[in-house]
C-alpha cells in the first residue's frame, strides 16, 4: 500500500526526520491559511499516487497567500494520469544548496534490508542506478542488529563531505531505519533530501510503500488508504478477497491462482488476442466470490467475453459452476462464456453447468482459442 | 529417490486441527506420506484420523521421530510456528500459510541460514515425490514418477504443467512449489542445485513469473553448474509494471523484474523457454529425448568424459545447447501455427 507524501511526512517528523514548515489542504481556502501562516513564498503539491506528478503540472510555487489560493484550486481541479487531486501538500519554498538521496528497500537478492545513499538527489534515482551506479552507495543490513550508528556514518561520510552536516545525515538515516522497521515498509525514500542556505537538512520529499501482509498488525497505517487511489471495482475485488487488475482488452479472465491467471493473458496474447484483466479468485473459491469477480469484469464495458480457467485443487470446481449459474440466474450476461474446468469435482460441476448456456473448453489452449474467436465475432 | 521429501519423510503437521490442516492432513495420509504427528496446542492427547496430536513440534519430534513440518497456521502465527519447527530440530519444513509479513521472512530466513535448516515457501503448494511422499496441497492423483524434477513459483500454474507431463506421459521426481512470496526460503539456485545432485532427476522444469532477479540468478547458475536439460517458462508477459499479480512477489517494480529480461536470460545460456504450458512438455520431451540418444549412442565417450575434467566441462556446455536449436525450430513452428 502507499501513503501520501503528505502522511509520510507525518510519520517520518514522529520519528525526529525534519520536514519543511506546512500543511496539508482539501480546499484553497485551507491552502490559503496554511500560506498565511508560514507567512513566505510556499510550494504546492499534488497529493496523487502517481509518479512525474512535476511534470504533470501537479507541482507548483505560490509568492503569496492569495496566489496559494489562486494555485490550489488549479491543482485541486486537476486530474494526474485518471486520478483526481483531492488534497494539495502546502509547504515552505526553501533554497536549497545540495540535494542527496536517501533510501530503504528489501532487497530480494540478499534477502535483507539494503540503505541507500547518494549525492546524486533530487533526480529519478532509478535513472541513476541505470546510468551511474556506483553514484549510490548501498548496505545490506543484518536485520536482528538493525542499522549500526557506524554503519549509517559511514554511508553518511560518503555523500556528505562536510563533517557536521554528515552527523546529522547519519542520525536521518538512523531514524529512516526505524521508520522502515516500525511502519513494516517495504520502501522509505527521502528524494531529495536537502542542506539549505539557512544551514538546515531537511527531507523535501518523503515516499513510503507498506507492505500489504503486514497491514493487520498496523491498523494506523491501514486507515491511511486512500479510496480515490484504486478503482471501485479494484476495491470491490480486494474486500472479497480477489485479486483484480484492469487492462484494456476484451476478454475478460476468472482463474484461480495468481500464476495460471498471469499465463492465461499471456495465452490470450499468444494466440492473437487482447486480455481485459487480471482476476486470481484465490484458493477457497465459493460461488459468491464467483458472482462478484463477474460482476466486476461485466462492469468493464470493452469485455466481449469471459474466460474461465480453473484448475481445480483446494478450489473445487462445482463451486466455481454454482457461482456461473448463480450469476446467470441472477444477471443478464450478454457476453459469452467460456469454461475450462480440470481437477476437483469436475464431472459434478459439468453436470451443474449443464442447465445454462456456456460453451465448455477441454484445456487451457482450445478454452483461449474460443474465447478469442468469439471476440473477433463481434467486431 | 527424488529431493527433500521420499520414503524417509516422518511429517508433523502444524495446525492440524484447523479446517486446512485436517483436511490436507488426511490428503497426505492417503496418498500414503506417513503423517507421524500433529500440533495445536492445548489439544494434546487429541486424535486426527488416529494422527496424535502434540502441544509442540519438540514433543512430536521426541515421540514420533518426525523429521518434516508443514504448516497450516494463520499468518500471524505462521512465521512463529517455523522457528519452533527449526528449533525443535525438523531439518525440512514446508509453509503453505501465505500473507506472513516480509520483515518477518527476513527475519526468518536469516535464523534458518545459520540453522541450516531448509524452509520450503512460505505462501506455497508444497513437495511431492510422486509414489512416495506429498507434502502440501497439490492434487496428488495427477502426478506420476519419472525423470522430470519441477520447480516453481506458482501454485495451479503448476498443476496445470504437471498435468501436461503427465497426459505426455512424462514423469515426475519431485515436483516443489516454492512460494510466490518476495522472500522465500528455497529459491530456484537452491533447487536446481538439489536436483543436479539427484540421481532419478534427468531434467528440470523451471516455472517463474515476473518480480525480483531469482530466474535470471538461475540462468547463471545453470551455466555454471547445471548439466541437465532444464526447460523453463515465464509467467506476466501482459503484466503492466508497477501492480501487483495476486502474488507479493509478482510485481515489475523500477523496470526490472520483467517477463522479457527472464526470458531473455535463459535463452542467453541455452535453456528453451516454452511460449505455453502445453508446450513444455514437448521441450521436455526433446531434451530427454536427447539424452537417450546421447547416452546410447557415445557411452564410451561419456565414460571417458567423467574421467577427464576438462572434457566435462564441454559436456556440460553442449548439453543445453543442442536443446534449444532444436526449441527454436519449434518455437518458429508454433508461430507460424498460430497465424
Amino acid at each position: 500500500m502507499k501513503v501520501h507524501e503528505y502522511q509520510a511526512k507525518q510519520i517520518f517528523s514522529r520519528f525526529g526526520i525534519p520536514t519543511q514548515p506546512g500543511g496539508v489542504a482539501s480546499t484553497p481556502e485551507e491552502a490559503r491559511a496554511i500560506a498565511e501562516r508560514i507567512g513566505k513564498r510556499v510550494v504546492i503539491k499534488a497529493q496523487v499516487h502517481v509518479g512525474g506528478r512535476g511534470k504533470a503540472g501537479g507541482v507548483k510555487f505560490a509568492p503569496s497567500p492569495e496566489e496559494a489560493y489562486r494555485v490550489a484550486s488549479e491543482i485541486l481541479s486537476m486530474s494526474i494520469k485518471g486520478l483526481p487531486v483531492r488534497k494539495v501538500l502546502v509547504g515552505e519554498c526553501l533554497e536549497v544548496r545540495s540535494e542527496y538521496y536517501l533510501g530503504i528497500v528489501i532487497d530480494r537478492r540478499s534477502q535483507k534490508p539494503v540503505v541507500m545513499a547518494s549525492a546524486a538527489g533530487g533526480v529519478d534515482i532509478e535513472e541513476v542506478a541505470r546510468e551511474t551506479p556506483e553514484k549510490i552507495h548501498k548496505l545490506v543490513v543484518d536485520p536482528t542488529r538493525g542499522l549500526m550508528a557506524y554503519q549509517a556514518r559511514e554511508l553518511a561520510y560518503r555523500i556528505v563531505p562536510d563533517p557536521k552536516l554528515a552527523g546529522r545525515t547519519a542520525s536521518v538515516l538512523k531514524q529512516l531505519y526505524d521508520v522502515f522497521v516500525s511502519v513494516d515498509a517495504s520502501l522509505a525514500e527521502i528524494n531529495p533530501f536537502v542542506t539549505t542556505a539557512a544551514g538546515e537538512m531537511i527531507a523535501l520529499d518523503a515516499k513510503l510503500n507498506i507492505d500489504d501482509n503486514a497491514l493487520d498488525r498496523r491498523p494506523e497505517i491501514a486507515e491511511m488508504r486512500d479510496p480515490t487511489s484504486e478503482s471501485s471495482e479494484e476495491a470491490r475485488a480486494r474486500g472479497m478477497g480477489l485479486s483484480y487488475v484492469k487492462l484494456d482488452g476484451s476478454i475478460g479472465c476468472i482463474v484461480n491462482g495468481a500464476g495460471l491467471a498471469m499465463a492465461t493473458m499471456d495465452m490470450i496474447k499468444y494466440y492473437g488476442g487482447e486480455p481485459a484483466n487480471f482476476l486470481d479468485i484465490g484458493g477457497s473459491s465459493s460461488p459468491e466470490k464467483v458472482t462478484t469477480a463477474m460482476d466486476i469484469i461485466l462492469s468493464d464495458k470493452n469485455v466481449k467475453a469471459i474466460l474461465f480457467n480453473i484448475f481445480g485443487g483446494i478450489t473445487r470446481c462445482d463451486d466455481v459452476a454454482r457461482g456461473i449459474v448463480d450469476t446467470l440466474k441472477r444477471m443478464d450476461v450478454r457476453v459469452p462464456i467460456v469454461v475450462r474446468l480440470t481437477g476437483t469435482n469436475e464431472n459434478l460441476a459439468r453436470e451443474i453447468l449443464g442447465a445454462v448456456s456456456v460453451r465448455s473448453a477441454a484445456t487451457m489452449d482450445d478454452g483461449v482459442k474460443q474465447a478469442i474467436s468469439l471476440t473477433r465475432g463481434c467486431i | 529417490m527424488g529431493v527433500l521429501v521420499g520414503k524417509q519423510t516422518r511429517v508433523v503437521v502444524q495446525g492440524i486441527t484447523g479446517r486446512d490442516g485436517k483436511f490436507h492432513a488426511l490428503q497426505m495420509k492417503a496418498y500414503g506420506t506417513k503423517v507421524v504427528a500433529g500440533v495445536t496446542p492445548g489439544k494434546a492427547g487429541a486424535k486426527v484420523d488416529g494422527i496424535p496430536v502434540f502441544n509442540s513440534v519438540r514433543e512430536a519430534v521426541e515421540k514420533t521421530g518426525a523429521n518434516t513440518s508443514v504448516v497450516y497456521v494463520p499468518s500471524f502465527a505462521a512465521a512463529d510456528a517455523v522457528y519452533e519447527a527449526a528449533d525443535a530440530g525438523i531439518g525440512v519444513i514446508v509453509c503453505i500459510s501465505e500473507g506472513i509479513p516480509t520483515l518477518d521472512m527476513v527475519r526468518l530466513v536469516d535464523y534458518l541460514k545459520q540453522k541450516k535448516v531448509r524452509l520450503i515457501g512460505p505462501n506455497c503448494p508444497g513437495v511431492i515425490t510422486p509414489g512416495e511422499a506429498k507434502v502440501g496441497i497439490m492434487p496428488g492423483s495427477m502426478h506420476i514418477p519419472g525423470p522430470v524434477g519441477v520447480v516453481s513459483r506458482s501454485g495451479t500454474l503448476t498443476y496445470e504443467v504437471v498435468y501436461h507431463l503427465t497426459k505426455c506421459g512424462i514423469g515426475q521426481s519431485t515436483c516443489m512449489g516454492i512460494g510466490g512470496d518476495p522472500i522465500i526460503g528455497t529459491n530456484f539456485i537452491d533447487a536446481l542445485a538439489l536436483f543436479e545432485a539427484d540421481k532419478q532427476t534427468k531434467a528440470v522444469v523451471l516455472i517463474g513469473e515476473i518480480g525480483g532477479t531469482d530466474e535470471e540468478d538461475a540462468a547463471a547458475f545453470i551455466k555454471k553448474r547445471v548439466t541437465k536439460p532444464v526447460v523453463a517458462f515465464i509467467a506476466g508477459i501482459t503484466a503492466p509494471p508497477g501492480k501487483r499479480m495476486g502474488h507479493a512477489g509478482a510485481i515489475i517494480s523500477g523496470g526490472t523484474g520483467t517477463a522479457k529480461e527472464k526470458i531473455e536470460a535463459f535463452e542467453a545460456v541455452g535453456v528453451p523457454v516454452a511460449k505455453t504450458p502445453a508446450e513444455i512438455s514437448e521441450l521436455v520431451g526433446e531434451g530427454l529425448a536427447k539424452l537417450a540418444r546421447r547416452v546410447t549412442k557415445v557411452p564410451k565417450r561419456a565414460m571417458s568424459a567423467r574421467k577427464k575434467i576438462a572434457k566435462k566441462k564441454t559436456a556440460k556446455r553442449s548439453a543445453p545447447r543442442k536443446i534449444s536449436k532444436k526449441s527454436k525450430t519449434s518455437v518458429k513452428k508454433l508461430d507460424k501455427k498460430s497465424r
